[in-house]
């Protein structure tokens, strides 16, 4: 019974899978440039959800700094954009701040294998060093959070202060090629389109691969209860370390993708702001479920380019309420809704069981401290 | 103490800021015999338990554990060396992980190399399936394999927690009072599952439950006040004056020995 039910879901999950993925590879046929340069950078955020998902939903650690790891993806490609635009001379902002010549950090970034490499490395080592001092110091809960708050201002104030290095407020603009190609053109922004999704299909591998993993039994163990995993021998900070460097390498290549997007980052985008946002995506998609963070993702992004086209000072009201609604009413969000209402018809029907039974108040559980 | 002896702690005291939870404690268990430990509230049962598991150290005394790889004295060990040996405990409350299905809190229990990277690259092999099987068999909870174990009743949750116990494959398994808070139904199944497991290992049970005590043990141990007060089989114990002045005496558990 058991098997025949699992190879009927394992069939059913394939075709999901198939079905979304031809959706995403064929959107440049039937989406506007427009809103295909919209999908583009959501698809992007939804590699950052994804990394944070399994630091947040599997692992149980709350980062509220995601957005500086994705800054530093989106800064390194930005860097190197800047570099291809100025043509071999200095980048502008860097003349008006009187430099004569380029920064020794800047020159790896002439390269863009060497940005991309660096645009994933950097962010995964700092999540790595910040890592090694916090969870092996037994740094957790919302004290783990507040540090990864400090880090984002920290880190904003560090770029806004250093305008000739970074661009200050106003950050990297006015990019104009990638690879010898122009930016603008119709061909460039199918690709760029292309190889984010090809990015999120990868990370989604990978984090699926992870979860599914014996690691991933162990990760969702150290969220149900660290001391009991040290006990039965593991080491939960290693664990937690790797799982907040791979989390932060996602990011990063996110922010990558989002630069190529967008044509622009500064400060702003890596704030406070965005990285809770980053938070709600996977609260309302519903945590600890790969598929949440990237409907939540989606849902959210839409509904705030809807919203705040129409009514751009509500949206902040609307995405304040939206999350006190999901914590209280929806701890498993939106796919622990829709859960539970299958879970419901088929009590109603007779078939299944509480064998199935989701988890559905991972963030009311008792034992869960992150939050 | 007999040289056949798996366990033997002599002349243990242990001292918390000065006041003496055991004093000059002597005990010794056989291979493969159910030990059960009791005695009134602070009688030391507890901290007897925490200084073989090598939570607690005493000030004073010898435990030594005659494992399989040779003799070992627990006092000089730290706590998960002491289990990476084969000692086993369990606490009183279940501490399973209630997002993990049945099976994957078995899985993950298993005795392996417990490195990110290993577990990482770990899967089943037919072998450790087998043994997973084999512990559900035990502790009957096959039909519930997939269920997530936060959802299991109290004596289900206390089960797997023995079972996950038994995957790190402990010579000696120490249990606080596994029955508390159990239905009749759920202790006598408690206790042939006990019963099963001595076939292979030692098993020493703190128990408030003397129902229980009775229908199960085969040899029983009576502290009073840190201090061995009597050993031998259940019908020795109830005969004992001084086992029955102690628990009738202070008008306490006057139920227990009955």
């Amino acid at each position: 019974m058991r098997g025949l039910w699992s190879d009927r879901k394992r069939l059913w999950l394939l075709l999901g899978y198939a079905a979304a993925s031809a959706a995403l590879f064929a959107a440049p046929l039937y989406l506007s440039d427009f809103r295909l340069n919209l999908l583009a950078k959501f698809l992007a955020f939804a590699i950052v959800a994804l990394g944070l998902d399994l630091l947040w939903g599997y692992t149980g650690v709350l980062s509220l700094g995601h957005g500086v790891f994705f800054g530093l993806g989106a800064y390194a490609m930005g860097m190197h954009l800047k570099l291809a635009a100025s043509g071999g001379r200095l980048p502008d902002f860097m003349d008006w701040s009187g430099l004569t010549s380029l920064p020794w950090f800047w020159q790896p970034f002439k390269s863009f294998p060497a940005a991309v490499l660096l645009g994933i490395l950097i962010p995964s080592l700092l999540a790595l060093f910040l890592g090694f001092f916090t969870f092996r110091n037994r740094i957790k809960g919302v004290y783990f959070t507040i540090l990864t708050q400090a880090l984002v201002i920290i880190v904003t104030t560090l770029f806004v202060g250093q305008q000739a290095y970074t661009g200050g407020t106003n950050g990297l603009t006015g990019f104009t090629e990638l690879l010898g190609s122009p930016l603008r053109s119709d061909g460039m922004k199918s690709a760029l389109y292309l190889a984010t999704v090809i990015a999120l299909i990868a990370a989604y591998a990978l984090c699926r691969y992870l979860t599914t993993s014996r690691m991933g039994k162990v990760l969702r163990a150290i969220r149900d209860g660290e001391n009991r995993v040290r006990f039965l021998g593991y080491d939960p900070a290693t664990y937690q370390m790797a799982t907040f460097a791979v989390s932060g390498a996602l990011a990063g290549l996110a922010g990558m993708l989002f630069v190529l997007h967008v044509g622009i980052i500064s400060p702003s985008m890596m704030g406070i702001v965005p990285s809770i946002e980053m938070i709600l995506w996977v609260a309302i998609g519903g945590r600890g479920t790969l598929v949440g963070a990237l409907i939540g993702t989606l849902a959210l992004n839409y509904a705030k380019s809807g919203l705040s086209e129409a009514y751009p000072e509500i949206w902040t009201i609307f995405l304040g309420a939206l999350f006190i609604v999901v914590t209280v009413f929806l701890p498993g969000g939106i796919v622990g809704l829709i859960r539970k209402g299958a879970g419901s018809v088929r009590k109603k029907t007779g078939r299944g069981n509480a064998h199935h039974e989701p988890d559905v108040h991972p963030v009311l559980r008792g034992s869960n401290r992150s939050v | 103490m007999s040289r056949t002896s798996i366990l033997s702690c002599e002349e243990v005291t242990v001292a918390f800021d000065g006041f003496k939870a055991v004093q000059g404690m002597s005990l010794s268990l056989d291979p493969g015999e159910l030990r059960f430990l009791i005695g009134p509230n602070g009688a030391g049962k507890t901290t007897m338990l925490d200084v073989i598991c090598g939570k607690v150290k005493p000030v004073s005394g010898s435990v030594s554990f005659h494992s399989r790889s040779g003799v070992v004295d627990i006092t000089k060990r730290k706590e998960h060396k002491i289990a990476e040996l084969g000692i086993g405990r369990k606490f009183q409350t279940p501490s399973i992980f209630a997002g993990l299905s049945v099976t994957e809190n078995l899985e993950i229990a298993m005795s392996q190399n417990r490195s990110v990277w290993a577990t990482l690259r770990a899967s089943l092999t037919a072998r450790e399936r087998e043994r997973i099987e084999e512990e559900l068999a035990l502790i009957g909870l096959a039909d519930h394999r997939h269920t997530r174990a936060g959802l299991l009743s109290h004596g289900q949750k206390q089960w797997l927690e023995i079972g996950m116990m038994l995957m790190q494959e402990p010579e000696i398994l120490l249990l606080d009072e596994p029955v508390a808070g159990m239905t009749d139904r759920e202790t006598d199944k408690t206790g042939e599952l006990l019963q099963e497991i001595v076939k292979r290992r030692t098993v020493v049970v703190v128990e408030h439950d003397m129902e229980f005590v009775r229908n199960f043990a085969s040899k029983v141990t009576v502290m009073h006040e840190g201090r061995l007060l009597k050993d031998g089989t259940m019908d020795e114990i109830q005969r004992d004056d001084r086992v029955a002045e102690v628990y009738l005496g202070k008008g306490r558990d006057a139920h227990a020995v009955g």
